[in-house]
C-alpha cells in the first residue's frame, strides 16, 4: 500500500503515470466492491479524464500538487457538480447537483483523482452504514461485519487500498467510528476549520468534514488540501492554516496528555480498555507526561446530542418535499399529501426516528424541556473541557466502546446502536478536533482505534501525537483480509 | 412515555404519512429514547447560557452585490416537474 508521498515521488520521477495509478485504483475497486460495497457511484470516465490532465501537467515539466494523481473517495453527502448524490437516501435517488462543493472544488484544483461517492447511512444518521437505503457496506477486515458509520464507505474504501484517501463527514463521530472499526486514520477537525458549502446538511450545528488515511501523513496532507476560510460557509473560521506536515515530529517531550477517566467506565471492552491502556503507555514512553482527568459531565452528551442533532436535523430536512429537486410520489391529489406521501416513501426508518424526535423536541411546550435544555448541558460538556485544557495539551480515550459489529446485530434497537458514538459525540458538542488511529487488534483481529483529542484549532498538536504513536508502532502496516 | 396521539400530530407536523406498524413502533421507540431524555434532568442548568454553536463567529456579512446564477436551467430540469420557468405541484386548494 503506497503512501500519497511515495505516489507523488513515482508521478515526478515518472516511474508511474497518474493514468496507471488511476487504472490500478479503479481496478481493485472492480475487483472489492462485490463483497464490500463501499462506493454508490463510480466514476472512471472522470477519474481517466483528471489524470490524463495530471500527466500533461507532469509531460510539461509542472509542478503538481501532493495530491495530484491520487485516488480518493468522496462520502456521497458532498454536492459533486453532474455527478449523482444520493446522501444514502432514496429522497435523492436522482439528484444530480448543480454546483460543486467547496472541498471538491479544492481537490479538483490540486489535481486529486476522485474515483468515486462512498456510501454512508442515510444523511449521515448511523453508526454503521447499514442505514443506507442502497446497500450495506462491509468491513473489510470481515466483511460480516459492519465498517462503523455513517462515514463507512469512505473508511472501508481506505482501508481496502479502493483509494489512498477519503473525505468523510462527522456529526457524532462518522468519521472517528468508522475509521477506528476500519483500522484507518479519520480526522474530524475543529468546527469551522473545513467549509461546508456543498454538504448536505445533518444538524448543522455539530457537522464537519474531515479526511481519511491509511497513515497519519496521508490525512494531514487531505486536510491541508481542504482546510481553511470560505466566504460561501457562514460558519466558516479566518485563521492562518499553519503547515500541518510540519508538525509530523515523532517526539512527544513536554506534551501534557490527559486520560479521561469517564470513558474508562461501565460497557467498554475489556480488549479495546487494554490496547488503549498500552498506547497510553506508549505515549508515555514517546515522552508525554500521563495524567487522569476527570470530565463529569461527559456521559450527558450522549442524551444531549440525540436532543440536538434530530432537532437541528427536522428543520434541515424540511426542503426535501418533492418540490424542487428529489424524488416526488405520484399521483398525490394535493400538495399536502404529496409532501406527506413524498417523505414517508423518501425517508428510511432512521431519518423517519430522528425527524419525529426532532420535531417533538421542538414543538410548542416541549422546546424549553429538551432543545433548550440539552444546549444548556452542551455548554457544561464544554467547559468539562476547557478545565481540562488548562492543564493538558491533549486529551486520550478509547474512539468506540467496541469493536466492529456483526451486520444486523443493532438494527432494532435504536439506543444500544447510539451507544457507539459515546466517545466520540462529546467532541463534536465542544467542536473541538479528534482523531482516530489504530492501536491494536482484537482477538478475532478487529482493529481497535485510539481517539486523540486537542483544543480548539489544535490540529496540528493532534497530529503530532498520533504521527509519533504511529511511528513507534506497526498496527497502520497490516492490511484486512479483504485485500489478501 | 408518548401516547399515538402525540405520535400522530407530531408526524403531521413532520409531514410524514405513517403506515399503522410504524404508529405503533415510534410510539414505543419515542417513549424510550423520550425515556433515556431524562438522565439530563439530573443536571442543574440555573444560570447556565445554551450553546447553540460549538464556535461562534458572529456579524458574518458580505458585500450586497448581485450574481447572476448561471445553471437556471439545470435547477429547473432537476425538479420533479416543472412547467416553463416554474416548478410544478398538485393542486394546492381544494374546491369545497
Amino acid at each position: 500500500m503506497a503512501s500519497i508521498r511515495e505516489l507523488h515521488q513515482q508521478l515526478v520521477s515518472k516511474a508511474r503515470s497518474a493514468t496507471e495509478i488511476t487504472t490500478a485504483a479503479l481496478e481493485t475497486v472492480n475487483k472489492l466492491e462485490p463483497q464490500l460495497k463501499s462506493f454508490l457511484t463510480i466514476t472512471p470516465e472522470q477519474a481517466l479524464a483528471q489524470a490524463k490532465q495530471v500527466d500533461a501537467k507532469i509531460a510539461a515539466g509542472e509542478d503538481i500538487s501532493l495530491l495530484a494523481g491520487i485516488p480518493i473517495g468522496i462520502k456521497d453527502n458532498l454536492c459533486t457538480k453532474g455527478i449523482r448524490t444520493t446522501c444514502g437516501s432514496q429522497i435523492l435517488n436522482n439528484f444530480l447537483p448543480p454546483y460543486e462543493s467547496t472541498v471538491t472544488t479544492k481537490l479538483a484544483a490540486a489535481g486529486a483523482v476522485m474515483v468515486g461517492k462512498t456510501n454512508l447511512d442515510e444523511f449521515a444518521m448511523g453508526s454503521s452504514t447499514e442505514n443506507s437505503a442502497y446497500q450495506v457496506t462491509a468491513n473489510p477486515w470481515d466483511t460480516t461485519r459492519v465498517p462503523g458509520g455513517s462515514s463507512g464507505g469512505s473508511a472501508a474504501a481506505v482501508a481496502a487500498d479502493e483509494c489512498v484517501v477519503a473525505l468523510g463527514s462527522d456529526t457524532g463521530g462518522s468519521i472517528r467510528q468508522p475509521a477506528s472499526f476500519c483500522g484507518v486514520v479519520g480526522l474530524k477537525p475543529t468546527y469551522g476549520l473545513v467549509s461546508r458549502f456543498g454538504l448536505v446538511a445533518y444538524a448543522s450545528s455539530l457537522d464537519q468534514i474531515g479526511p481519511f488515511g491509511r497513515t497519519v501523513e496521508d490525512a494531514a496532507i487531505l486536510l491541508q488540501a481542504v482546510a481553511g476560510y470560505d466566504p460561501q460557509d457562514s460558519t466558516s473560521l479566518d485563521v492562518k492554516i499553519p503547515d500541518y506536515t510540519k508538525s509530523l515530529i515523532p517526539d512527544l517531550k513536554g506534551k501534557r496528555v490527559g486520560v479521561i477517566k469517564e470513558t474508562f467506565g461501565e460497557g467498554l471492552d475489556q480488549v479495546v480498555a487494554e490496547a488503549v491502556e498500552t498506547a497510553i503507555q506508549q505515549l508515555k514512553e514517546l515522552g508525554a507526561e500521563i495524567q487522569e482527568i476527570s470530565c463529569p459531565r461527559f456521559r450527558y452528551g450522549l442524551p444531549t446530542y440525540y436532543v440536538i442533532a434530530p432537532s437541528e436535523a427536522s428543520a434541515n430536512l424540511a426542503r426535501y418535499d418533492g418540490v424542487k429537486y428529489g424524488y416526488r410520489a405520484e399521483d398525490a391529489e394535493s400538495l399536502m399529501s404529496m409532501y406527506t406521501q413524498t417523505r414517508a416513501q423518501g425517508f428510511g426508518a432512521e431519518v423517519k426516528r430522528r425527524i419525529m424526535i426532532g420535531t417533538y423536541a421542538l414543538s410548542s411546550g416541549y422546546y424549553d424541556a429538551y432543545y433548550l435544555k440539552a444546549q444548556k448541558v452542551r455548554t457544561l460538556i464544554k467547559q468539562d473541557f476547557e478545565a481540562a485544557f488548562e492543564s493538558v495539551d491533549l486529551l486520550v480515550s478509547p474512539t468506540s466502546p467496541t469493536t466492529s459489529f456483526k451486520a444486523g446485530e443493532k438494527t432494532s434497537d435504536p439506543i444500544s446502536m447510539y451507544l457507539s458514538d459515546l466517545m466520540t459525540i462529546p467532541v463534536n458538542l465542544a467542536g473541538l478536533p479528534g482523531l482516530s488511529l489504530p492501536c491494536g487488534f482484537d482477538a478475532q483481529g478487529l482493529p481497535i482505534g485510539l481517539q486523540i483529542i486537542g483544543n480548539v484549532l489544535r490540529e496540528d498538536q493532534v497530529l503530532q501525537t498520533a504521527y509519533a504513536y504511529e511511528q513507534a508502532t506497526d498496527w497502520h502496516q497490516q492490511s484486512p483480509k479483504v485485500c489478501a | 412515555m408518548i401516547e399515538r396521539e402525540e405520535v400522530l400530530k407530531v408526524a403531521n407536523l413532520a409531514r410524514l404519512e405513517l403506515t399503522t406498524d410504524e404508529e405503533s413502533q415510534f410510539t414505543t421507540q419515542l417513549g424510550d429514547i423520550l425515556d433515556y431524555f431524562e438522565q439530563l434532568s439530573e443536571l442543574d442548568v440555573t444560570g447556565v447560557e445554551p450553546t447553540t454553536r460549538a464556535i461562534d463567529v458572529s456579524n458574518v456579512t458580505r458585500m450586497d452585490q448581485q450574481q447572476t446564477c448561471e445553471d437556471r436551467d439545470r435547477i429547473l430540469a432537476g425538479a420533479p416537474e416543472q412547467d416553463g420557468d416554474f416548478f410544478r405541484v398538485p393542486q394546492i386548494m381544494a374546491e369545497d
